[in-house]
């Protein structure tokens, strides 16, 4: 276990290792830095401090090591449109995008597995035909269009929920978020749900997989024999087996929907990190952009190392095998 | 799905497809489609690019009226006095170029990638699936999010950026592929003939992996073009001369609120009745194919 961990550790300081080299490239050694750090109408004064400062007249390596030697730090420069830290810009806006996507991740879990146990209890009816085209859909529908989609119904012609924003948050144990009043549920429905979607395509599929691989097997069988209903097999006996995989499945997944708030946060105005960095790509506002992908990277591989942990507490296995 | 022996490949998919109404349907959209996009010039009633074509008094028309020189806007005018339908046509053309070319790339690198890691074995077989399973543990879309926040738009920066998000999942499929033919008896004669290992792994390990191979890359072109869309739609992805229906549901988007639906709900249906038709053929291929093929 222990070298199980060092070497997952080792493998994630390489990474992100990767990722600043990729950043520093693409950043500062790709066109001129001057150019992308400072704002457009710097004046030569500025250019001149900004150069010495970052020292552009040494050699790239020694440059990159600067770079490193900051970022470890947690200093990505000043944003140029907030006039603040860029890290701490981006740690004020992580959690409204996390409460978008963990709202989405129970959602997903609410009606995928339902549907996918239904579908998969059913196989080659018309229930699990319409399911499962109904899911081929949720993972062809475009998120940006389908927002767009729901605010045109939802907000636009039947004036059910507001279109866009976060609306009011309330405090719930100390922490700011939208479960404290009606008007902030009401503004995160439509972002959660289209948020949801694709994954909830996703967790029919595994469930209904899981479902049809599960049912012919001897311990359910054995639980036949025994009686119990088939509800009780179902819901207990089949519904623990099936879940290991697909709780695997959705902690990666999990990033996924911190990749697609990118699309949905665009969509509906939410003020978390996916439009701050689209707004922030649009006014080049370059120390936000790096802080960003840095920070989620990093996120990224935390949770994988936490799904790889958690995976090879159940399932011991995997541990043999790496 | 039964197998008849001395069936091939082609025979085999046409068959199955045969067999179910809904992925014939689908992937009659899909040929469909793609010659509407090859042959855009000539059926488009408009030229969307041409400046003469479009008069700036048919903007923003609601779906058929008539313009005025007597052309009939069938699905309306964008805000510039476009036509939307040869817009979404020239649309699906740039959309359709950008997914084909990205699937196909990637399936080249991903095929002589895992080809490489399954033949040579040893530390190139660990380096490049380690770099698979990296690349696989990030989702697709957020990794070319960010290079094109690096780097910048452009249609081939875009394209280079699907492969490399894409890439990984054929390398994967024909490293497991081709590892489970090599250990076969025909692999064992052909070593005995004394073939050469290139004309082994191209003339006989190769053909026999395709079936995951197909299946994988119709997938992965529709979620290329779906990949597509959304960057453009972000900004980051197409620039503004080569518009996508993404980027045309992005223009669309402006007015949305204004009740000028049609600019981003027909580029919108669109783009969903092609990616839908692909990934309906997608799954029909899988279960034609693989029976046992993981998602």
């Amino acid at each position: 276990m222990t070298v199980f961990l060092l070497r997952r550790l080792l493998q994630a300081a390489f990474v992100l290792l990767l990722t600043s080299v990729i950043v520093f490239a693409g950043v500062y050694a790709i066109g001129d830095p001057l150019e992308i750090l400072l704002p457009a109408d710097a004046s030569a004064a500025e250019r001149a401090q900004v150069a010495a400062s970052l020292n552009l007249d040494a050699p790239l390596p020694l440059q990159y090591v600067t770079f490193l030697g900051s970022a470890l730090s947690g200093d990505f420069g000043n944003s140029f449109v907030y006039n603040r830290p860029a890290l701490a810009v981006i740690f004020e806006r992580l959690p409204a995008t996390l409460e978008l996507t963990f709202t989405a991740l129970i959602l997903s879990l609410a009606i995928g597995l339902p549907l996918g146990l239904w579908a998969g209890t059913r196989p080659n009816t018309i229930v699990d035909e319409s399911i499962m085209t109904g899911s081929i859909l949720g993972f062809s529908l475009p998120s940006f269009w389908q927002g767009m989609m729901l605010i045109m119904i939802f907000a636009v012609w039947l004036g059910w929920l507001p279109s866009t924003g976060r609306g009011t948050t309330g405090e719930i144990l100390g922490i700011n978020t939208s479960f404290a009043t009606v008007d902030g549920i009401r503004h995160l429905l439509l972002p959660a749900t289209n948020l949801a979607l694709a994954q909830i395509a996703l967790v029919i599929r595994l469930t209904r997989t899981g479902v049809q691989e599960t049912l012919p097997l001897d311990f359910v069988k054995f639980a036949r024999a025994r009686g119990l209903s088939e509800w009780r097999i179902l819901m207990v006996h089949v519904l623990k087996t099936i879940l290991i995989p697909i709780v695997t499945v959705l902690g990666v997944e999990f990033g996924s929907l911190v990749a697609f708030a990118v699309v949905t946060e665009t969509i509906f105005a939410w003020p978390g990190v996916g439009k701050l960095i689209i707004d922030s790509v649009n006014a080049l506002d370059r120390p936000i952009v790096v802080a960003y992908i840095l920070v989620i990277v990093t996120m990224f591989i935390v949770i994988n190392l936490v799904v790889d942990l958690l995976y090879s507490l159940l399932d011991p296995r995997i541990r043999a095998r790496a | 799905m039964n197998f008849r022996s001395g069936e091939g490949l082609a025979a085999r998919s046409l068959r199955g497809m045969r067999q179910s109404p809904k992925a014939m349907i689908a992937a009659a959209v899909c040929v469909l489609l793609m010659l509407s996009a090859l042959f855009a010039p000539l059926i488009a009633p408009q030229n969307p690019y041409d400046l003469n074509a479009i008069d700036f008094f048919d903007a923003k028309l609601p779906p058929g009226s008539v313009g005025t020189t007597g052309i009939t806007y069938w699905l309306g005018t964008d805000a510039q006095g476009r036509d939307m339908l040869s817009a979404m046509l020239y649309g699906l053309r740039t959309s359709l170029f950008v997914g084909l070319t990205a699937g196909v790339l990637a399936l080249l690198t991903g095929t002589a990638l895992g080809l490489i890691a399954a033949y040579v074995g040893g530390r190139t077989d660990t380096l490049i699936m380690r770099f698979v399973d990296l690349m696989l543990g990030f989702p697709a879309i957020l990794v070319a999010l960010m290079i094109l926040v690096i780097f910048g738009q452009g249609t081939w920066k875009v394209i280079l950026a699907l492969v490399f998000v894409q890439w990984a999942y054929f390398a994967r499929a024909m490293r497991g592929a081709a590892l489970v033919e090599s250990g076969k008896d025909y692999i064992e004669a052909a070593r005995c003939l004394g073939l050469s290992p290139i004309r082994i792994l191209a003339s006989h390990i190769l053909p026999n992996c395709l079936p995951p191979l197909i299946v994988i890359g119709t997938i992965q072109v529709a979620h290329s073009i779906a990949a597509e869309a959304t960057l453009s739609f972000l900004g980051i992805g197409l620039p503004i001369t080569e518009p996508s229906l993404g980027l045309l549901i992005a223009n669309g988007y402006q007015v949305l609120l204004a009740g000028l639906y049609w600019m981003s709900v027909y580029p919108g249906l669109l783009l969903l009745v092609l990616v839908f038709s692909i990934n309906v053929v997608g799954d029909r291929l899988r279960e034609i194919l693989n029976p046992r093929l993981a998602t």
